[in-house]
């Protein structure tokens, strides 16, 4: 049979290429309604659509603890970061989703908790980093430390980074929270 | 402030008859037993017991698509609410409004895997627009008439809502809906005033013009259909519609190109493909409008209206995107076209519609009655010039296949909210229980299922439905023997090998009809088809008529999926040949 180029594609319909197609990391803050089930509206609309999470954290933000914020780091071109903000909007319980990276400057935070088994040199060596990065010792061993480090996201990785090389490692990091810089206070 | 003690089960009742909710479809069981106690206690909602679940869903799809209320469902926990699934992805993806109520197990028992117990509101959250689970009978009230809200407004969509067997025996306090908005869903429904000028201008600057609209336009309300029509005609422009907006704009009109698409005619998809400003409203670029992307209509300027601003530029990179709802946008591109001094371009407009024309000549829609055997199509404008001549409101459902995309080329659609076809998700067994419930809100209307052999028997158990409550539904199979759309792909892209889509074992439908104690009727060939038509049409009551039909039909045009526009598949007839040889199968 006659054919084209493109009958035999299957799924050829849905690349799309229009537009910037650089892949960007965005940090939105998501202001929701406390109740059950809502982060696995946002979680389920990540992985239904396909989206990435780079990192998510969630934590009630009112006196009443009615309302919760979501930080969620995220990356995509821009059509899909609009679409990320677009189908959050949908989602009943939302109140608003702010674009942390396009709205200007904004802190970024995260907090890790690294135990980093040495001994000897090495032992000492994560140590005097620890100082450098301004990491606080939060438990010891006579073979062990537990450091409590915060910061931005990329120090953190570097401390983390520089560990993993001096002996073996446990990592637990909280996920990045974020809120913009300046006098403006997000009503909630 | 009303203060009423009730259980939650007569709260549940009490709340649908003050959304003013006149039928429910449902199907009972042991979790919902308290709410059927409180229906059988009352006059004032009407249950219709459906014989399946998803059947239930579609029989409400069809009540709102054909009344323009919302629909409403009542099943059992576990297994009521995991059938159920079907119809509400198919309410989520067409955006029809249902509230969907499930029983579930006494609260205390939730997590225990209980007997018919099932995660209801995690099952079905990616499925609904909403959904909750109603731990407190004093926040019942409240949740049902938020569901109603939610279900209704903006863009449309299923909402469930959860029901533990305790709180419907609990007593609580009874809340009367309220007009407040609510806390958080807010939908933006008047579009930006200077969105609709900047429209306006590239609307009048245009010389290859589209309007291009879809179901949002038909969920917009009728009045939305009706300033649709306004507008074309005062702009001449031409006017295609999508599956879901069939009925949107007259089809009887000059200004019409009929449906764009995988199956739309070639005049509609290659002025999609050509034209220069495209006025897309309620609809949403999905994969079976577009085809191949970077090739859909390369060379426009785009403006996209719609309720959901997650609907614009998903797709295709639209240039002015305006949000709000269609019915209100319509109303002001009206008003600001008219006050304008500039007129559309008349001169470029006469040119733009002798190129339709030319693309209209071809007639692509086209087909050779049958001598022996009756043509699909052939069937079907029969069946729409003897409904017209009834005078009746008709009322059209489908089931999904090649009857279905004949069903929208051939049969003509004055009138919004007269065509139910499952779009988005192409559900096979759609078109039956859709038709019941079409029935239901419309008792003088004349409502045909034009299904084919293989859906029909996908919802097969309401023929029990229609015949217990007396609705004169026609069903009318499109008997081809196979899965048609299936052997048709086969065919195309698969080199003829036909794996598994003949229907084989076939029940005989005459008597499966007779069975459920309804008439059923066949026409065997050609000749036969007028008498069978006005038998069916003439009976007051259900009917099931088999009408045998070419078996090897194909559906054109078709745009293969991921091809483009311009790379569409014309039938024998419109190529000038007898049969579907290989050169009848060129693109074009
Ligand atoms: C529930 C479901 N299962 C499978 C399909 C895939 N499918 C699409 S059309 C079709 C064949 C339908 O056959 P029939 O009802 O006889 O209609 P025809 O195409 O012959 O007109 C199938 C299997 C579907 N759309 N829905
Ligand atoms: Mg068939």
């Amino acid at each position: 049979m006659a054919n084209s180029g493109t009958v035999g594609q299957p799924g050829a319909a849905y690349t799309f290429s229009s537009g910037d197609e650089t892949v960007r990391r965005h940090t939105f803050a998501v202001i929701v309604d406390n109740e059950p089930g809502v982060l696995a509206r946002v979680i389920g609309l990540f992985s239904g659509r396909g989206y990435n999470i780079e990192s998510l954290t969630v934590s009630t933000v009112s006196a009443d603890e009615s309302v919760s914020r979501i930080n969620i780091v995220t990356t995509g071109t821009e059509m899909i970061i609009e679409q990320i903000k677009a189908q959050l909007h949908r989602l009943i319980p939302i109140h608003d989703v702010h674009d942390l990276t396009l709205d200007g400057a904004h802190v970024e935070r995260e907090l890790a908790l690294i135990k980093v088994r040495a001994k000897d040199h090495a032992r000492r060596e994560s140590l005097r980093i620890a100082d450098i990065f301004h990491a606080k010792v939060a438990d010891t061993t006579l073979d062990s430390f537990v450091f409590q480090i915060d910061g931005d996201p990329e120090k953190v990785d570097s401390f983390i980074e520089l560990m993993r090389a001096l002996g073996d490692t446990e990592v637990a990091r909280s996920g990045v929270i974020a809120i913009a810089r300046g006098n403006d206070v997000l009503k909630v | 402030m009303s203060t009423q003690q009730l259980s939650g089960a007569e709260m549940v009742i009490k709340a649908l008859k003050d959304q003013g909710v006149d039928v429910v479809f449902g199907y009972p069981g042991g979790a919902v037993l308290p709410i059927y106690d409180a229906l059988f206690k009352q006059n004032h909602v009407r249950h219709i017991l459906v014989r399946h679940e998803q059947g239930a869903v579609h029989a409400a799809e069809g009540y709102a698509r054909s009344t323009g209320k919302p629909g409403v469902v009542l099943v059992t926990s576990g297994p009521g609410a995991t059938n159920a699934v079907t119809g509400l992805t198919d309410a989520l993806m067409d955006s029809i409004p249902i509230v969907c109520l499930t029983g579930q197990v006494p609260t205390h028992l939730i997590g225990n895997d209980a007997f018919q117990e099932c995660d209801t509101t995690g099952i079905t959250r990616p499925c609904t627009k909403h959904n909750y689970l109603v731990k407190d009978v004093n926040k019942l009230a409240r949740t049902m008439h938020e569901a109603f809200y939610v279900a209704t407004s903006g863009r449309p969509g299923p909402v469930v809502v959860d029901l533990p067997k305790d709180v419907q025996f609990a007593m609580g306090t009874y809340e009367m809906p309220k007009s407040a908005a609510h806390k958080t869903y807010k939908p933006i429904l008047k579009p930006d005033h200077s969105r609709i000028e900047a429209a306006v201008d590239l609307l009048l600057s245009a010389k290859r013009p589209i309007v291009y609209a879809g179901g949002g336009v038909i969920n917009a309300g009728p009045n939305a259909s009706k300033l649709l029509a306004e507008f074309v005609r005062m702009t001449n422009f031409p006017c295609t519609l999508t599956l879901m907006g069939l009925g949107a704009f007259p089809a009887n009109e000059p200004q019409y190109l009929g449906m764009l698409g995988m199956h739309g005619t070639y005049e509609a998809n290659w002025a999609m493909h050509d034209c220069d400003v495209m006025l897309a409203i309620g609809s949403r670029f999905d994969d079976r409008i577009t085809g191949r992307l970077d090739a859909f209509s390369p060379n426009s300027k785009k403006i996209h209206i719609d309720i959901d601003a997650s609907s614009i530029n998903k797709n295709v990179r639209v240039d002015l995107p305006i949000i709000g709802d269609a019915g209100y946008a319509l109303e002001d591109l009206i008003k600001v076209m008219k006050a304008r001094q500039k007129k559309p371009d008349a001169a470029a407009l006469e040119r733009w519609w002798g190129k339709i024309d030319e693309w209209r000549a071809l007639k692509c829609l086209s087909f050779k009655d049958g001598e022996q055997i009756a043509k699909p199509q052939q069937a079907i404008r029969r069946l729409y010039e003897k409904t017209l001549a009834t005078g009746k409101d008709t009322f059209i459902t489908t089931e999904v296949g090649q009857h279905q995309m004949w069903a929208a080329q051939h049969f003509d659609f004055q009138k919004p909210n007269r065509w139910m076809t499952s779009g988005g998700l192409g559900t096979m067994g759609y078109g039956l229980p859709a038709a019941i419930g079409a029935q239901l809100g419309n008792p003088d209307g004349l409502v045909i299922d034009i299904a084919g052999e293989a859906s029909i028997q996908m919802n097969i158990q309401e023929l029990s439905t229609a015949v217990q409550y007396r609705l004169p539904v026609k069903i009318f199979i499109l008997n081809n023997e196979y899965m048609g759309m299936v052997r048709q792909w086969q065919e195309l892209l698969h080199g003829g090998r036909y794996s598994e889509s003949y229907s084989e074992a076939l029940p005989d439908f005459v008597k499966l009809g007779e069975a459920y104690g309804m008439k059923g009727l066949r026409a065997e060939n050609a000749g036969q088809l007028d008498d069978v038509i006005d038998e069916m049409l003439a009976h007051d009551g259900p009917v099931i008529a088999d009408i045998l039909v070419d078996k090897s039909e194909n559906c054109y045009p078709m745009i293969p999926s991921g091809a483009a526009h311009n790379d569409m598949l014309l039938g024998p007839v419109a190529e000038g040949e007898e049969a579907i040889g290989t050169a009848g199968k060129m693109l074009v």
